[in-house]
């Protein structure tokens, strides 16, 4: 009985509800898991992660300057979402994602929002994000954001928050894919006996987004996956995706700008590419428009981008949404722009840049989680309760020396998933980042990536920062008579 | 296809090709000294000179000695044409392409790149005699996981045209090492001894046993003829030709005996050329200086292949 002795202390624990008393959703999982040996268990995990190696399910660190692919640290059990609660974050994601899009459409054409006084033009104009050579773009069906990865994390009572909007490149989704594959391998007598929501037309759902993006007239359209190159930290999964919808997989160096369009250098000449799913950032996409020390983009590519002979996923700009200083406002947002009251609660939010507040955040550094308004992947950030004086000092320091850099926000004690470490269970604590595509409506694959630190006492999820990875199932009803099919060592579950 | 991703796959097969040319080059030597006569002086040289980089061993090593130079060429990190250098850049290229390719030729590259590690880590010279044979027996994996896995479109006969082109400037370097330790003794041409060292190349070539089916006697004739001009042999030069130009023109869309591109007729004309040519009119040219031409021409082929297929430029810059 390995769950015996799991305590989930004084903590949200997403499978418990209190000591040998599992989540109605989690039964099934937790009677299946007590009637294996830890033996048994723990060759599952390994035989997992062996799988996930052996499809080279691997991403690069950056500072790891031996250019070596680790695996993403796999855990088998997985973390459950109830049905019901589902369908609320999926109608909160969807609300969040037609305000902000409105919101860059906005502060790239008319500036409404701005010219009402709802934000302040400043902190639009100050973003690092906010690109004005995309001023008075119209693209496709006016629809910027096509996809995104926003992290939610949960608190000590289990109330959901939004902790960032990911705009630009969020990685990930393909371990959501992989994750579930190797896991129906290990459970699925779980997977027959539940009703566990199916991940896998995420693929299909994505290559639609793309060819929506092109006039219906455009006979065998061409989409190319735009990576950085193979010593990209998320490279598996530009190829992996690329691979997944038939798409070629391209870098800076074979596209060129020739005649008005963008084409990609091929055995048989230029040929045209329409759409292009960009895994690099904005600032990196058009040596000419941007920066030019970019050796990763195509020069002249913003050109043809205006002209609408292209078509660009996420659309260049859309990074503005990303800024913490934005994300403060988007309740705003969708009061202004949907005349709703916000479904999924932003975590509060301390503006560095005002004053009164920037000294209350001054004042409490040591409970507190700073972070650079610019930066993403757990880069730039202070968790002020695990921080030393110095780091909480020096950090003290940038905020004074510049403001608009900064917010901070309460220290969340996120919410735990028992995890397989060392031969017991351990709390863990996760967060979870759900996919959005929004091309002729939005959607939202049921579930997402739920990472996990899987350093004790860890809050930080990042895979960059040592974290791992869940499999997550939204369970969308519960059978109270399921049975397992399948009777193991005799005794029936 | 896009050029980039034909590129590597090229590359890839070459450095496969390569590698396992290294070692069948160094292998031939080992085996040459295991039946050399007590007391005959060690020829390593020879073999630096054969890969055309003695200039990067010069500024490497200071002496020639047995140790250094198989180092240099099996283990060295730093020398790009050396076995684990290969290997590395394989992979490299195979993990650029690794959506184009099948994941069991990837799976394959992988381990043969991690063997090679694990033996260069393990760093006994002593262990070489196994390690050499490994080293052949997985690029003859990697090759047959290719041809079974992959569909046979452009990707797969750049693939092929990589692997081919590599093969045939080895098999004339592994010929000239032949004939570089030959030289200081001319007097040996004919005696027990020089009949050993073609056996000893044969086998290297791994040529021994279908010689023997097509020409029973070992004559230094016989052995050259069968190692340049056979038409059926996968290691002989010309048949490494052929092949080459059968994927060249599946690429190229072009009719056999025809040409449109600098590389269809770099590689038609040189082919057509030894269909004609005899064993009799090389000897008299002399071996060396026909294949020191011949790797000068399939360098020439090489450099085509590129220009005309990698490295594409568009009529107009933005």
């Amino acid at each position: 009985m390995l769950f015996d002795a799991y305590d989930p202390g004084d903590f949200f624990d997403e499978l418990f509800l209190s000591q040998g008393q599992p989540r109605p959703e989690a039964e099934l999982l937790v009677r299946r898991v007590n009637v294996m040996s830890l033996v048994e268990l723990q060759q599952r995990q390994k035989a997992v992660q062996n799988a996930l190696f052996k499809l080279g399910v691997t991403f690069n660190v950056y500072s790891d300057n031996q250019g070596t692919e680790r695996i993403f640290p796999f855990d088998v059990i997985p973390r459950i979402v109830p049905g019901h609660e589902w369908e609320w974050i999926e109608k909160g994601l969807k609300q969040r994602i037609y305000a902000i899009n409105c919101f860059i459409h906005d502060v790239y054409n008319d500036q409404k929002i701005l010219n009402d006084g709802v934000i302040p033009r400043h902190v639009v104009e100050s973003a690092p994000g906010f690109l004005k050579p995309c001023m008075g773009l119209n693209p496709p069906n006016n629809i910027w954001c096509h996809i995104t990865g926003t992290d939610l994390v949960r608190d000590k009572e289990g109330t959901w928050y939004v902790l960032e909007d990911n705009m630009r490149c969020p990685s990930g989704v393909s371990y959501v894919l992989e994750n579930r594959r190797v896991m129906k391998n290990t459970f699925p007598h779980l997977f027959a006996a539940m009703d566990i929501a199916a991940v896998d037309d995420y693929a299909s759902q994505l290559l639609e987004t793309l060819l929506n993006l092109v006039p219906e007239t455009l006979i065998n359209p061409r989409v190319a996956v735009l990576t950085p190159g193979m010593y990209n930290s998320a490279y598996f999964e530009h190829s992996f995706l690329a691979q997944q919808i038939g798409a070629e997989l391209v870098e800076g160096r074979d596209l060129v700008v020739s005649d008005g369009y963008l084409k990609m250098r091929t055995t048989k000449g230029l040929e045209r590419v329409d759409v292009v799913y960009r895994r690099i950032d904005d600032d990196f996409i058009d040596p000419l428009a941007f920066r030019s020390d970019s050796l990763l983009g195509v020069p002249g590519l913003m050109e043809v981008y205006r002209a609408g002979r292209v078509a660009i996923a996420n659309a260049l700009g859309t990074g503005v949404a990303d800024d913490k200083l934005i994300y403060a406002y988007v309740p705003q947002m969708i009061r202004y722009y949907l005349d709703e009251d916000q479904l999924i609660p932003n975590v509060p939010t301390y503006l560095c840049e005002d004053a009164t507040q920037q000294a209350h955040v001054l004042d409490h550094l040591d409970q507190l989680v700073v972070k650079a308004t610019n930066a993403s992947g757990g880069y730039g950030m202070l968790v002020g309760p695990h921080a030393t004086a110095e780091e909480r000092a020096e950090f003290g320091d940038r905020i004074r020396a510049n403001p608009r850099g900064y917010i901070a926000q309460p220290t969340l004690c996120l919410s735990r998933v028992p995890t397989l470490i060392d031969g017991s269970f351990e709390g863990c604590h996760v967060d979870l980042r759900p996919y959005i595509l929004y091309g002729q409506d939005v959607y939202v694959n049921p579930g997402g990536l739920t990472r996990v630190a899987l350093q004790r006492g860890s809050l930080v999820v990042n895979s960059s920062q040592g974290g791992g990875s869940k499999d997550t199932w939204v369970v969308k009803s519960i059978d109270p008579n399921a049975k397992l099919p399948i009777q193991f060592g005799g005794v029936s579950v | 296809m896009l050029s980039r991703v034909a590129d590597s796959i090229y590359w890839l097969n070459r450095y496969v090709e390569r590698a396992e040319n290294v070692a069948r080059f160094v292998d031939v030597n080992l085996n040459l000294l295991l039946d050399a006569p007590p007391g005959m002086e060690q020829q390593w040289e020879p073999l630096v000179r054969t890969t055309g980089d003695q200039a990067l061993f010069k500024a490497r090593y200071e002496d020639a000695s047995a140790e250094n130079i198989l180092r240099f060429l099996t283990f060295d990190r730093e020398y790009p044409n050396s076995i684990i250098s290969c290997l590395r850049s394989a992979r490299e290229n195979a993990r650029s392409v690794r959506e184009i390719i099948s994941s069991e030729m990837w799976e394959q590259v992988n381990s043969f790149y991690l063997m090679v590690n694990e033996a260069a880590d393990g760093g006994l010279l002593s262990e070489l005699h196994n390690f050499f044979p490994e080293v052949k027996m997985a690029s003859h994996l990697f090759a047959g996981v290719m041809d079974a896995t992959m569909a046979h479109t452009e990707g797969w006969h750049f693939g092929q045209l990589g692997r081919l082109l590599e093969r045939a400037d080895k098999t004339a370097r592994i010929l000239d090492v032949k004939y570089y330790i030959l030289l200081p003794s001319v007097t040996d041409v004919g005696s027990p001894l020089d009949d050993l060292q073609w056996i000893a190349l044969l086998k290297s070539a791994s040529a021994y046993e279908m010689y023997r089916k097509c020409q029973y006697r070992i004559t230094p004739r016989g052995v050259t003829e069968f190692l340049i001009l056979n038409r059926e042999f996968p290691r002989s030069i010309q048949f490494c030709l052929i092949e080459a130009e059968r994927s060249l023109h599946q690429i190229s869309g072009t009719s056999m005996g025809t040409w449109r591109t600098g590389s269809d007729r770099a590689l038609g004309r040189l082919r057509s050329e030894l269909d004609y040519l005899t064993i009799d009119e090389i000897t008299q040219r002399g071996l060396h200086e026909f294949l020191d031409d011949l790797q000068t021409r399939l360098n020439t082929v090489g450099k085509q292949v590129f220009s005309d297929f990698f490295a594409l430029e568009p009529a107009s810059l933005p």
